[in-house]
């Protein structure tokens, strides 16, 4: 019992540091990368004893900054809601975490432990479930504020954000059909497996992108509009809206908001390495070594360095997909409403339904 | 355990009443959710874990963000708790429920307790659930995707502007 | 885990609520939740006595409510957008063109 204590706060522990410093970090990576895309210099000021270790003391300097700042509420607005909203966004984005693993069983001293902080049989769902509850965060922080942009804000974020929910859980389905479970441990498992083809090992892993490479595409699509950046930020367009549904914030509630999209960046890298990237997967290495492909040689490992091997594997993925969506936000330009609302309904959606069917057929096929 | 039942339920009738008390309808949409959501952790007390995040997906996550948005749509503001002349009414319908909620106290107090019955691993997951709903339900389950597309269609039909 | 009872009185106790409120309030959309709200104490029912039973033909039924208020939930504020589209309130006391 102890060891089991033990581990599950090492690992609330980890999960934790690992998000909120990566948010917190995040935002100079937005702007060093903004700058870089650019060609501007960027943020590489905020001097500690005259180190600036090329800006990365902004997010330091940002946070003070925002402690000190005035708590702003608007005279008419609602006071509770105005000041529950920044958390219900900032929440739930946090606690989805609880059920991606991060990698695969970790042997310490005898005592063995999944590298997940609760492994759910429900697994993606409560991923969905719990999001689902950051639209309220949004949409109250827009009805709230007695604002006509932060109401257009909220009005908006409320219809994208359910539109593309819907959107994204019909993406997966497809997946949840490959690998037969919904939990995301057993996907993430499922994954090391290799395709064999008439008897024949080829040694590719079933990686989610090579079983469901339409799916990876529109789930990624889908979740990048629920994340609300760009190219699908109508909810704070800036040109617009101000700021949308954050306009009458100001201070630690205005940062807690901006906590929340890069949290959420993270979790859907994260969701995304996990469903299609393998997880903590690496090619032909398994829990007692590397297998040589095409031969039965195993090269020996600890189980601790390949655990740990995964854990890097898991975070080295997570980086890329952040990568990812950091150059989609600053290359394309915004979509207009009505066209957010048709690649959703009528293009993301048919699409989603089409590959549901067609892996329902490969799947009766290959299992004859 | 014993105690998460008493006070999540405390929480599901306290919000419920806030619903029922609130003049203003975001207000009250609130507390609904919060009713939603304490229902959803006695399911999970009760070992349904599914049907414990679909109703946060449907219920809580879907449904009531249409709610919240209608409202803002419709910029619906306070609304008066007891407009004139309808007291009687109200009065009248305080009585009933009052006097249900006694006969209810009547029935429960006449109940037998039911030992509580054993339950495998497998109770209340999704792959039970799966097979439940696609093997003895199979019928009611199609069933219910038409009353879904028949609801899509006409959702679509009643809301759309004429275009003439 | 508590006797079932406590699990019907909470049941009944949320129904009623739901009751007093369509039979009370004025909105149609508060009056469209509070059904909302019965819906979802008729499943804690449903759940209760799953539980109890130890069979799973309750958590079935559960979700088939789930599945139908969500249809009712998308039709019924259809309908009560059109009816504000034409008259301007959800007030249901001023919807009363069909009483005679």
């Amino acid at each position: 019992m102890p060891a089991e204590a033990i581990f599950m706060a090492g690992k609330i522990g980890f999960v934790f540091f690992l998000v909120l410093n990566l948010a917190g970090v995040l935002g100079w990576v937005e702007r060093k990368q903004s700058a870089l895309m650019q060609d501007r210099i960027g943020a590489n000021r905020a001097p500690i004893f005259g180190i600036t270790a090329i800006g990365l003391f902004h997010p330091l300097a940002d946070a003070i900054k925002a402690f000190t700042k005035e708590d702003f509420i608007p005279a008419r607005a609602h006071k509770l809601f105005h000041t529950l909203a920044p958390f219900i966004a900032l929440v739930p984005a946090l606690t989805a975490f609880a059920v991606i693993p991060f990698g695969d069983t970790l042997t310490i001293g005898g005592e063995t432990t999944q590298l997940v902080v609760a492994d759910l049989d429900v697994g993606v769902l409560f991923v969905f479930a719990i999001m689902s509850l950051a639209t309220f965060g949004v949409v109250l922080a827009g009805w709230s504020s007695y604002n006509n942009y932060s109401m257009l804000g909220g009005l908006r974020a409320s219809a994208q954000m359910l539109s593309y929910e819907i959107v994204m859980g019909l993406t997966l389905v497809g997946v949840f059909m490959v690998y037969g479970s919904l939990q995301l441990t057993e996907i993430a498992r499922a994954q090391g497996e290799y395709f064999v083809f008439g008897g024949v090992n080829t040694w590719i892993p079933k990686w989610g992108i090579l079983t469901q490479p339409l799916a990876f595409f529109l789930f990624l699509t889908a979740a990048v509009a629920e994340s609300k950046r760009l190219p699908f930020d109508v909810a704070e367009a800036e040109s617009e809206l101000v700021a949308g549904y954050f306009t009458e914030y100001s201070g630690m509630k205005f940062l807690m908001f901006w906590m929340a999209e890069f949290v959420e960046i993270v979790v859907i890298s994260a969701l995304v390495a996990t469903l299609f990237l393998g997880g903590w997967q690496i090619p032909w290495l398994h829990p007692d070594g590397l297998h040589v492909p095409f031969t039965a040689i195993v090269v020996g490992l600890p189980s601790l360095v390949v655990s740990m091997m995964g854990v890097g594997a898991f975070l080295m993925k997570v980086f890329v997909l952040i990568w990812l969506q950091m150059t989609i936000r600053w290359t394309l330009p915004r979509f207009r409403y009505d066209q957010i609302m048709r690649l959703g309904w009528k293009m993301i959606l048919p699409l989603a339904l089409v590959n549901v069917v067609l892996t329902g057929f490969v799947v009766l096929l290959l299992n004859r | 355990m014993q105690q998460l039942f008493y006070v999540f339920g405390s929480l599901a009738v306290a919000s419920g009443l806030l619903m029922v008390l609130q003049r203003n309808p975001i207000t009250a949409a609130m507390n609904l959710v919060v009713t939603m959501f304490s229902l959803a952790a006695l399911f999970v007390l009760l070992s349904a874990h599914f049907i414990a995040v679909i109703q946060l997906l449907v219920y809580a996550g879907a449904i009531m963000v249409l709610f919240i948005f209608v409202i803002m749509l419709l910029n619906l503001q306070d609304d008066e708790l007891r407009p004139r002349g309808r007291n009687f009414i109200h009065l009248v319908s305080v009585a009933v429920v009052l006097f249900a909620m006694a006969q209810l106290w009547q029935l429960l107090s006449r109940t037998p307790a039911i030992p509580l019955a054993p339950v495998d691993e497998a109770y209340g997951t999704t792959g039970e659930m799966g097979m439940l709903l696609f093997s003895d339900y199979l019928f009611p389950f199609e069933i219910v995707s038409i009353l879904i597309l028949a609801a899509i269609v006409g959702a679509v039909v009643l809301a759309k502007r004429r275009l003439d | 885990m508590p006797p079932l009872n406590h699990y019907l009185a909470l049941s009944g106790v949320l129904f009623f609520i739901g009751v007093a409120g369509v039979l009370t309030r004025r909105n149609a959309i508060i009056v469209f939740m509070c059904i909302e709200l019965m819906l979802n104490a008729v499943n804690l029912t449903f759940l209760a006595y799953a539980r109890f039973l130890g069979s799973m033909t309750g958590h079935v039924f559960a979700f088939f409510v789930i599945t139908v208020a969500a249809a009712e939930a998308a039709v019924g504020l259809a309908i009560i957008v059109a009816i504000f589209r034409n008259k301007e309130t959800v007030n249901i006391d001023e919807l009363n063109l069909m009483r005679w």
